[in-house]
């Protein structure tokens, strides 16, 4: 699921810091690389997953690829915790519905 | 000027079959018994959520390795009717003191046994702020409307 991939591609601290370097702007591999402690097909590398999550988006400028945040990736956050929230609260229903069968069974009620 | 982002909160409601008071029991007193262990952060897995009954209290994971995850704190605690959570988690995915995202359940009773539950979580346009946000921000201003549309119309739908 994307929005799994957009947490777990943050999790890493080289590449949230690509990710961060990009929220100042377009920029180059080579440009971002250029920076950076690391070298330039690990970048690489990070933006590739961070595409894969959809956080980045690229486009070719002649023969240099130019990554960008993609904002919809934050979208995806709202959506991945829509979907959280979802699945936490079908849990509390079925923990009080269970509750509620039980209560059935045992007669003396809600009162220890 | 930036645009303001400004995500739709998210909400839901639902009724259980219990009282107030016991629907909000399950919920805080009882979190570690229904909170998803998917639902954590931390390198260990969780072995349970944790409320502390009180405003001000910890709400945090409790990990298998005995570490705890702060997820946020209790910012109203009113059983049986109302719990106002503080949610610190960011975009990021890490704690952050710094960060307040609301979540709040109100439990109204129905006809018999029955609550209704109405859960908000909001102020979710603060996930997006923090070191890297303000800069996101920015490179909107330099020509990112469309996009930003393209991200409005994302969150909002």
């Amino acid at each position: 699921m994307t929005n799994v991939k957009a947490f777990a591609a943050l999790a890493d601290p080289t590449r949230r810091e690509v990710f961060e370097r990009l929220s100042r702007g377009p920029r180059a591999v080579g440009d971002l690389a250029h920076d950076m402690p690391v070298s330039r097909p690990a970048v690489s590398q990070h933006l590739k997953v961070l595409k894969e999550a959809g956080l980045v988006t690229d486009r070719p400028d002649g023969a240099r690829r130019v990554y960008q945040i993609d904002p919809r990736g934050l979208g995806q956050i709202r959506a991945w915790l829509d979907q959280f929230w979802d699945v936490a609260l079908d849990a509390f229903k079925a923990e009080v519905e269970r509750q509620a069968a039980k209560a059935q069974d045992e007669p003396e009620g809600d009162n220890p | 000027m930036s645009q303001m982002i400004k995500p739709a909160p998210i909400v839901k409601s639902f009724t259980v079959p219990a009282n107030p008071a016991k629907a909000f029991a399950v919920f805080t007193d009882g979190h570690g018994r229904w909170w998803p262990k998917t639902h954590s952060i931390g390198d260990s897995p969780l072995k349970e959520g944790v409320i502390e009954p009180r405003v001000g209290g910890r709400w945090y994971g409790l990990l298998e390795d005995g570490t705890e995850n702060m997820w946020g704190d209790v910012l109203a605690w009113e059983p049986p009717s109302r719990l106002v959570l503080a949610w610190r988690i960011s975009g990021h995915w890490a704690y952050d003191p710094n960060l307040l995202t609301e979540i709040e359940v109100r439990f109204t009773p129905q006809s018999d046994g029955v609550t209704r539950v109405d859960f908000e979580h909001r102020n979710l346009e603060r996930l997006g702020e923090g070191e890297g946000a303000m800069q996101i921000r920015n490179s909107m201003d330099d020509g990112w409307g469309l996009i930003l549309d393209h991200y409005i119309a994302a969150v909002a739908g």
